[in-house]
């Protein structure tokens, strides 16, 4: 490495630098004023960048600070952009919900911070339409509604359905297909609610906000919240839930709920959009991991990258430090010059790094922004600009100084002695508090320290195992020297003679084509194994209310048009009474999720073969012997939520009746499958006796909608619930959500193949002079150039295996840890990690050397 | 003799034809005909050599001298086939360097030449067995270790053979060179200021080093220096001046 700079130039430059300073020195006491180091630091940024020292480290911080700042930035828009989709699903951004009706200083304030507003009530009551009656969800709303999403309505039950933008107007209502149907009416229709009766006007298709209570038994009627007051159905203490819909700017919001928070009282409470249906909400949650996941998978690639690159640049500064101690700098001189430096290259950097992060981020929202969002995606805010700006300078100080501060302990006898240089420390004391500060950054981006721990954990180990398997294979390298041919024999003993040298480069390879791996195949695996979560024919269409009698005919009718294996479940209503003999109720429990669900019944079932989407947890499947016998299944996120342990026996109340059984198992259940699923399932002959209703859902085609119409006519008794529209938004917020993602990954993508780029720059200047010598000495270029592609495609083949291990152990973390999905094993990833990390280093360090090996050695050598 | 046991390893290139002598001057090792060289400098084209014509025979010590600038490295460059003129012709062992190519030129000097440089140029990742075995692994010569162990033992360091250069001294190492240098019995050996790094007394046991093997081998020396008394050791002196040979003058050896 000593032969690599060129002695006699740093030494003129750094005497011209001394010489010019000089008036800077205070003779006596030695020190050098603040501003002539700034100037000499100036200088010799400028000097450093015309000998292209610096490029490259520049680079890594731009493009590190770039990729932060564009996935910063386009994550924030996609975010806003995002929930405000979410916000449809809530029909508004914000709500209040209330038991009461809601204190109208509440709206007023609202209207003064600038946010819309829309009100909504709803009860349950009777419909009469001639002599049929039918307890219905009405639901009254106010102009303005739905503040965002739109309502849908048809002509028909069934029919095609359209956008519209108005509410049903005073005197009319609009009836959704289950009432329609019940009721046997068409548009046009008219129906009794209280006192009052009005005039179906269309037939309502979809309403934003209905997503939340999509198994509620009775149908809707919606209508105009003014015709409220003339039905007489709302007095003092009928049970209504009246909500206050609010939108607006993200400021304004928050100005409102800061505002509002004190002055709820009790029953009022303030909903978000994170508290919007579970499926969206996993939805997000997904997403925001993912990007995460990108983001800081690029500041710790970025880390990488301006370690290797300012070890070469310290590297190069060896010779000239030494004569700048020759002439008599002390070492507080050196630091600072160097800090002053890399400070000035970090604003330089940081800045240009903010700007081609913001227009990087700009040109391809414009590509895929209305992939995201119809309209103009919201502005992004300046928030991203700090984690972008902190992690440019905690990479390039925590990563980049270090190194750079050894150079006060070269000693000035390397003057003499080129071979003299820092003594090499501990790895850890040198980076351990850049590792510990990009561990806090982490934290900051990631939101969440388990994802960030994840994260940190698996980098460490890899970093860890990389190495020991590194070192290990380096050696290994040592007893194949003689078994290969001379090129290879070169190249392979360079790699065991250069022992950590090999090591280091074999771990920042790893590391590189790790994130390459990561963000090709298993991000592609992660993405694939979500949408297979929803997969297009998933089920878009629930019948309920199938009495038991009708269970076999209603499998008939369907499987003569063609929907065969429709399996219908029994349901049972039953309220949990006791765990282990104790009594059990809503005072017990804290969460009001579990106070709900001891307080009313919910659905039990039978089945004695397990759902494709459940797996079972703890304990094990019926086994023969079990039918008629008290045991049951528990979904695990009830047992969570109630304290349900496997073998706890558990009492129920079916129809007046005591029923006790014992947990023999615990499931996992997909909950945003669309499948039917049941909290508890028992095995066939233990409910058989209690009065139960069946339900099924399964996949209609489109164009295949009429069958449901015939269906209800053969069995009017029958509920149908077509949930096609609600799937389509959840598949389109998923949809969008991985355009994102892979956008996002892109940038990540970027910053992966600078690290590799500079772990193979990082020896180039070495393997330059060692070329030239090589050829001096009489070597061919083929044999120079074999020896470079044995050296590089072997320190590949080894990174790129270990990048393979490696990756896969870190997706299996994330897939069943993190994101809660199956994890399914890749053997691609080792041909494609030690393929592509063989050729695409090999090919790398070969091109990277070609320069050295067009020009005539002499002229190579006096150049380095 | 050396040339025939490379062809038999078979060295794939056919160098063979040139390689016969088309040196007009046949007595000559190093013969040059008005060679010159121009390179392009930010003020514009610079003539580093012009006109230079002279011819060294077989055996014989050479030094180039000259200041700083006047273009004797430039000279050694093109006479090892390690730059290529503007103009001119150099013939090495006879051969035409400029009918060969690249490779040409490095294969002749894995036959023919030996080097040593003022910064030593020891390659830091191998020890110095490793080091002077690399000329002979170069001309695929099957006892590599065994005469690169000899031409340690030669130099004095048969006991520092697994060291690395950065574990040596600076004199250590120019002698690990020498030891390179010698490696492969070279015709002629080219040295570049190899004492310009070392302080005066180990300057001068590396020059009797250096001398002492060239008259064992019996090889052609031509040695770039500007110290007048480094030079006095040789045989002849070539003076530069500004790119152009001055009237080269002989003079008896002083010995070593």
């Amino acid at each position: 490495m000593g032969g690599c700079v060129n002695h006699q130039r740093s030494h003129r430059a750094e005497r011209e630098v001394m010489a010019k300073t000089a008036a800077g020195v205070s003779a006596g006491t030695g020190s050098v004023s603040w501003r002539a180091v700034g100037r000499m630091a100036l200088r010799a940024l400028g000097r450093d960048w015309q000998s292209g020292e610096l490029r490259v480290l520049a680079a890594a911080l731009l493009i590190a600070v770039a990729s932060v700042a564009a996935v910063g930035f386009f994550t924030d828009r996609i975010q806003q952009a995002m929930e405000r989709k979410a916000s449809e699903l809530l029909g508004a951004d914000l709500v209040v919900a209330a038991s009461n009706p809601i204190q109208p200083a509440l709206a007023d304030a609202a209207l003064q911070q600038g946010l819309q507003t829309a009100g909504t009530l709803s009860f349950r009551s009777v419909v009469l339409a001639g002599d049929v009656t039918q307890l219905t969800e009405v639901k009254a709303v106010s102009a303005g509604y739905p503040l965002r999403g739109a309502l849908q309505v048809s002509d028909q039950p069934f029919g095609p359905p359209r956008t519209v933008d108005t509410i049903p107007s005073p005197g009319q209502v609009w009836l959704d297909e289950r009432l329609l149907q019940v009721l046997g009416l068409q548009a046009g229709g008219m129906v009794n609610l209280g006192a009052r009766a009005f005039r179906v006007e269309h037939v309502l298709a979809y309403e934003p906000d209905r997503a939340g209570d999509l198994f509620s038994i009775a149908p809707r009627l919606l209508m105009n919240l003014a015709d409220i007051p003339s039905t007489g159905l709302v007095q003092a203490g009928s049970r209504v839930a009246y909500r206050l819909l609010l939108a607006g700017e993200p400021a304004a919001l928050e100005g409102f709920k800061t505002w509002a928070r004190t002055r709820l009282v009790a029953g009022e409470k303030l909903e978000g959009v994170r508290d919007a249906r579970v499926e969206l909400r996993s939805a997000l949650d997904r997403a925001q991991r993912f990007l995460n996941l990108a983001a800081l998978v690029s500041v710790i690639l970025a880390g990488v990258g301006v370690a290797i690159a300012a070890r070469r640049f310290a590297a190069r500064h060896w010779d000239s430090v030494a004569i700048l101690r020759c002439v008599g700098a002390t070492e507080a001189l050196i630091v600072r010059l160097f800090v002053l430096e890399l400070l000035m290259l970090a604003m330089l950097a940081g800045a240009a790094g903010l700007l081609t992060g913001y227009l990087a981020q700009y040109g391809l929202s414009g590509v895929l922004g209305s992939l995201v969002s119809r309209t103009e995606l919201p502005a992004p805010s300046l928030w991203p600009v700090l984690p972008a700006l902190a992690a440019g300078f905690v990479t390039l100080l925590g990563f980049g100084l270090p190194p750079l501060l050894r150079l006060r302990e070269v000693p000035p006898l390397r003057v003499l002695r080129r071979d003299l240089g820092p003594v090499n420390p501990r790895l850890l004391a040198l980076y351990g508090p850049a590792v510990a500060a990009t561990l806090a950054l982490l934290i900051w981006q990631a939101g969440e320290w388990r994802l960030a721990l994840y994260v940190c954990a698996g980098v460490a180990g890899t970093v860890a195992v990389l190495s020991l398997a590194a070192w290990g294979l380096v050696k290994a390298l040592n007893l194949l020297r003689g078994q290969v041919g001379i090129a290879w024999r070169f190249g392979m003993a360079n790699i065991a003679r250069r022992g950590s040298g090999s090591a280091v480069q074999v771990v920042a390879l790893g590391l590189g084509l790790m994130a390459l791996l990561m963000l090709t195949l298993v991000r592609t695996d992660l993405l694939t194994s979500w949408r297979a979560s929803l997969p297009a024919d998933a089920p878009n269409h629930f019948l309920i209310n199938v009495q038991t009698s009708e269970v076999t005919q209603v499998q008939t009718f369907l499987r003569e048009r063609g929907l065969h294996d429709v399996e219908l479940f029994p349901m049972v209503r039953g309220r949990l009474t006791a765990i282990n003999g104790r009594n059990v109720g809503p005072e017990d429990y804290q969460n009001p999720r579990a106070q709900r669900l001891v307080a009313r019944e919910f659905n039990l079932s039978w089945t004695d073969t397990l759902q494709e989407d459940n797996r079972i947890l703890a304990g094990r499947w019926w086994q023969t012997g079990d039918q008629g016998q008290g045991v049951a299944s528990v979904e695990t996120g009830l047992a969570e939520e109630l304290g349900i342990v496997l073998g706890d026996t558990l009492r129920f109340q079916i129809a007046g009746q005591d029923l006790a059984a014992k947990v023999t198992s615990l499931r996992s259940v997909e909950w945003d499958s669309f499948r039917a699923n049941f909290f508890v399932v028992f095995p066939s002959g233990v409910l058989d006796a209690y009065p139960a209703t069946w339900i099924t859902s399964f996949h209609l085609p489109i164009d295949r909608k009429p069958v449901m119409a015939e269906l209800v006519r053969h069995f009017p008794s029958i509920t149908v619930l077509d949930v096609e529209a609600l799937m389509t938004k959840v598949r389109e917020i998923m949809d969008r959500v991985i355009s994102a993602v892979e956008y996002v990954f892109l940038f990540t993508l970027a910053a992966g193949l600078v690290v590799l780029y500079a772990a193979i720059q990082a020896t180039q200047d070495e393997r330059r002079f060692e070329s030239a010598v090589l050829r001096t000495l009489g070597a061919q270029r083929a044999v120079v150039r074999q020896s470079l592609l044995a050296e590089f495609a072997t320190l590949g083949l080894l990174a790129g295996v270990l990048a393979a291990a490696a990756a896969t152990v870190l997706s299996y973390g994330l897939a069943t840890q993190v994101f809660d999905f199956p994890y399914r094993w890749n053997s691609w990833i080792w041909l494609l990690g030690g393929g592509a990390g063989m050729l695409g280093v090999g090919l790398a360090g070969l091109l990277g050397a070609r320069s050295a090996l067009a020009q005539p050695p002499w002229r190579a050598l006096r150049e380095l | 003799m050396r040339v025939d046991h490379n062809l038999e390893a078979g060295s794939g290139i056919s160098v063979a034809p040139v390689f016969a002598s088309d040196n007009p001057v046949a007595s000559a090792i190093i013969q040059v005909e008005d060679l010159g060289k121009q390179v392009v400098s930010p003020e514009g084209p610079l003539i580093v050599l012009d006109a230079i014509g002279f011819s060294i025979a077989k055996g014989e010590s050479v030094a180039v001298v000259g200041a700083s600038g006047s273009g004797k490295s430039t000279l050694l460059g093109l006479l090892a086939g390690l730059d290529t003129p503007t103009h001119g012709r150099v013939w090495l062992a006879g051969v035409d360097l400029n009918r060969l190519d690249e490779d040409g030129r490095a294969l002749l000097r894995a036959q023919r030449v030996g080097f040593v440089f003022q910064s030593f140029q020891l390659l830091t990742g191998l020890t110095a067995l490793e080091n002077v075995m690399l000329p002979l692994e170069l001309a695929r010569q099957a006892d590599a270790r065994q005469q690169a162990l000899e031409l340690l033992e030669r130099v004095g360091l048969q006991a520092r053979a697994r060291h690395y250069p950065s574990q040596l001294s600076g004199g250590e190492q120019q002698r690990v060179a020498i030891a390179r240098a010698f490696a492969g019995n070279p015709d002629v050996l080219f040295a570049d200021e190899p004492t310009g790094n070392l302080d005066q007394k180990t300057g001068h046991r590396i020059i009797e080093l250096l001398f002492t093997l060239n008259r064992e081998q019996g090889a052609t020396l031509v040695l770039v220096t500007h110290d007048q008394e480094l030079a006095a050791y040789c045989d002849r002196m070539l003076e530069l001046d500004d790119g152009r040979l001055r009237e080269s003058s002989a003079q008896p050896s002083s010995g070593a």
